[in-house]
């Protein structure tokens, strides 16, 4: 645990100068920043929807979600797991990092659950920046409805949907990065990825939910099909989730034998 | 307790069916600079590599410090320093950032960074971006990477690669001060024997994968013995006359006989023979094959 712990931190001592790492913080502000103003400057149009706060939030938060969830969530995770490794890559530092008395498994570990961590913080500003955001809003136009209904669960619920849902993919970059140390080849099958994943849940393809590509999108659309007591209060571990947690683990697994047998030439 | 800081037995190393290392005996006795010369490509650097345990090598090959490496990998590693090839260095972090960095990886105190920077005469430019160093720079925070952890045992591949004189003569003093004073052990490669011979305490010369020669500094020295070349007139009857005085004739030219060398006495006392016999002798000097020649020989017999 100590040797993980370490590695973490080493982690982000190298990465916390780099475009990766703050691209973290930089996403949620600048897409929520939008958004925000977007409802801020447009409130005319949004007043004449006469909409009541469920449905205000779900208008103002799926406008970042759906974003999100389709395309730069997909991106963004293979952006993540593409740095962690590149890092070492462009450096050549691999055979130092494994030169040094720390388990192999524990260096893996560490940068795994590093972009994992770098995730679930932009996730995070997400979630709660469109609620601080929220009701900024109704402070600045106090037309607005925000304050009828509480998103918390309901953003809880999406955001952790997503970052559950976007482990398969990264678990699979993950690997590619490993392999791989130009930006082309695991970013280029990421985008093919990521266009079968939208077009098959598009197109409703039973089998959709295999393709680790599509599961942030579709753990979204259900959101948007289930009907409930309150259509904003839904469950987070179905299907998709499952699907998408047991890709990680498999190929979290695979990475390491990945790691081990990889030679320091 | 094994004597030696590294010590391989019959080491074979292949990637796919191409053997890298064949049969390697290395024997590197604590507290001596060895020098582990051989031209590029002898695989110098894959048994470094072996050593570090990067390359995995067949059980029971590879001791380092009377330890099995791959059954101690941990606790080995901890006791070794190492400088790979090019330094592995992240650019986007000043020197001293890439220190502290390892000083977070190994668990020490981030003040040791201050420390290795002033070691290798960095501290002026400690903030600069690692990226931004000449090669020398670069090679001597590796140096210092390598340092920060106060290995028993330091590996380091070509120190001095594109380093100028000054860095060369540097590098050189820290490892000979890191040897005599702090009593480290030091594996040095190189394809340079100059560089060895001045440092060294032991050789051990690898070509294609295999050890041609390994010793002390000395013996590989004895391997050259010195010779006396005389330049004589009259240059068939000198050597007929040196042979019936019980002289051995290793060579001959037009100009030049040359026998072998025992003392400076003996040399005399042959000079004022042949003299004293008619002989007129237009020079005497006592030769040595230097270490450059032979390198080349034991490397190109092979």
């Amino acid at each position: 645990m100590r040797s993980i712990y370490i590695s973490f931190i080493s982690e982000f001592y190298k990465s916390r100068k780099t475009l990766a790492f703050w691209a973290a913080i930089l996403i949620p502000v600048a897409i929520c920043s939008l958004v925000s103003f977007g409802f801020y400057s447009g409130a005319d149009k949004v007043l004449l929807l006469k909409a009541p706060g469920m449905m205000l939030w779900a208008k103002y938060a799926g406008a970042t979600l759906n974003v999100m969830g389709i395309l730069v969530m997909p991106f963004y995770v293979m952006f993540m797991a593409f740095s962690v490794n590149n890092i070492e890559h462009k450096n050549d530092t691999w055979k130092t990092l494994f030169a040094q008395p720390l388990n192999k498994f524990s260096i893996y570990t560490a940068k795994y659950l590093f972009a994992v961590t770098l995730i679930f913080i932009c996730l995070f500003l997400f979630a709660t920046l469109t609620y601080g955001f929220g009701h900024l809003l109704q402070v600045l136009v106090p037309k607005y409805t925000f304050n009828q209904y509480n998103p918390a669960n309901f953003l809880i619920n999406s955001y952790s949907k997503l970052f559950l849902s976007s482990l398969g993919i990264l678990s699979l970059q993950f690997i590619f990065s490993l392999i791989w140390g130009d930006f082309l080849k695991p970013i280029g099958i990421g985008f093919v990825g990521t266009i079968m994943g939208i077009v098959a849940g598009m197109v409703n393809w039973t089998y959709a939910y295999l393709i680790p590509y599509s599961l942030p999108a579709l753990a979204l659309q259900l959101t948007q099909v289930k009907k409930g007591k309150d259509p904003l209060d839904f469950e987070i571990f179905t299907r998709e989730i499952w699907v998408s947690l047991a890709y990680a683990a498999v190929l979290f697994i695979a990475g390491y034998f990945i790691v081990t047998k990889k030679s320091i030439k | 307790m094994s004597n030696y800081a590294i010590e391989t037995v019959g080491l074979n190393f292949n990637f796919g069916n191409q053997a890298i290392v064949k049969d390697l005996s290395l024997k590197v006795p604590k507290g001596s600079i060895y020098g582990f010369l051989g031209p590029n490509g002898a695989g110098k650097t894959t048994t470094i590599k072996i050593l570090l345990n990067l390359l995995k090598s067949p059980a029971d090959q590879v001791f380092i410090f009377g330890k099995e490496i791959n059954s101690n990998r941990i606790a080995t590693l901890k006791r070794i320093g190492a400088l790979v090839e090019q330094p592995a260095i992240y650019g986007h972090l000043s020197g001293k950032e890439n220190l502290i960095n390892r000083c977070i990886l190994l668990g020490i105190k981030k003040t040791k960074a201050d420390e290795m920077l002033a070691l290798v005469g960095l501290t002026d430019a400690a903030n600069k971006k690692a990226s931004k160093y000449s090669l020398g720079m670069k090679q001597r925070l590796g140096i210092a990477l390598a340092l920060v952890s106060d290995p028993e045992l330091l590996l380091l591949d070509e120190p001095t690669n594109g380093l100028d004189p000054n860095g060369i003569i540097e590098v050189r003093n820290l490892m000979i001060e890191l040897a005599t004073k702090h009593h480290k052990t030091i594996l040095v490669s190189s394809h340079l024997l100059a560089e060895i011979e001045r440092t060294a305490t032991h050789v051990g010369i690898i070509n294609k994968g295999q050890l041609m020669f390994q010793g002390t500094i000395d013996e590989l020295q004895l391997l050259s013995k010195p010779m006396v070349e005389i330049e004589v007139d009259e240059i068939e009857k000198a050597i007929d006359f040196l042979k019936a005085a019980g002289y051995e004739i290793a060579s001959k030219t037009d100009l030049k006989i040359t026998v072998p060398f025992s003392s400076s006495v003996d040399s005399g006392k042959l000079n004022t023979l042949l003299i004293q016999n008619g002989f007129t002798i237009s020079s005497l000097s006592k030769q040595r094959k230097d270490l450059e020649n032979l390198f080349l020989d034991i490397t190109k017999n092979n």
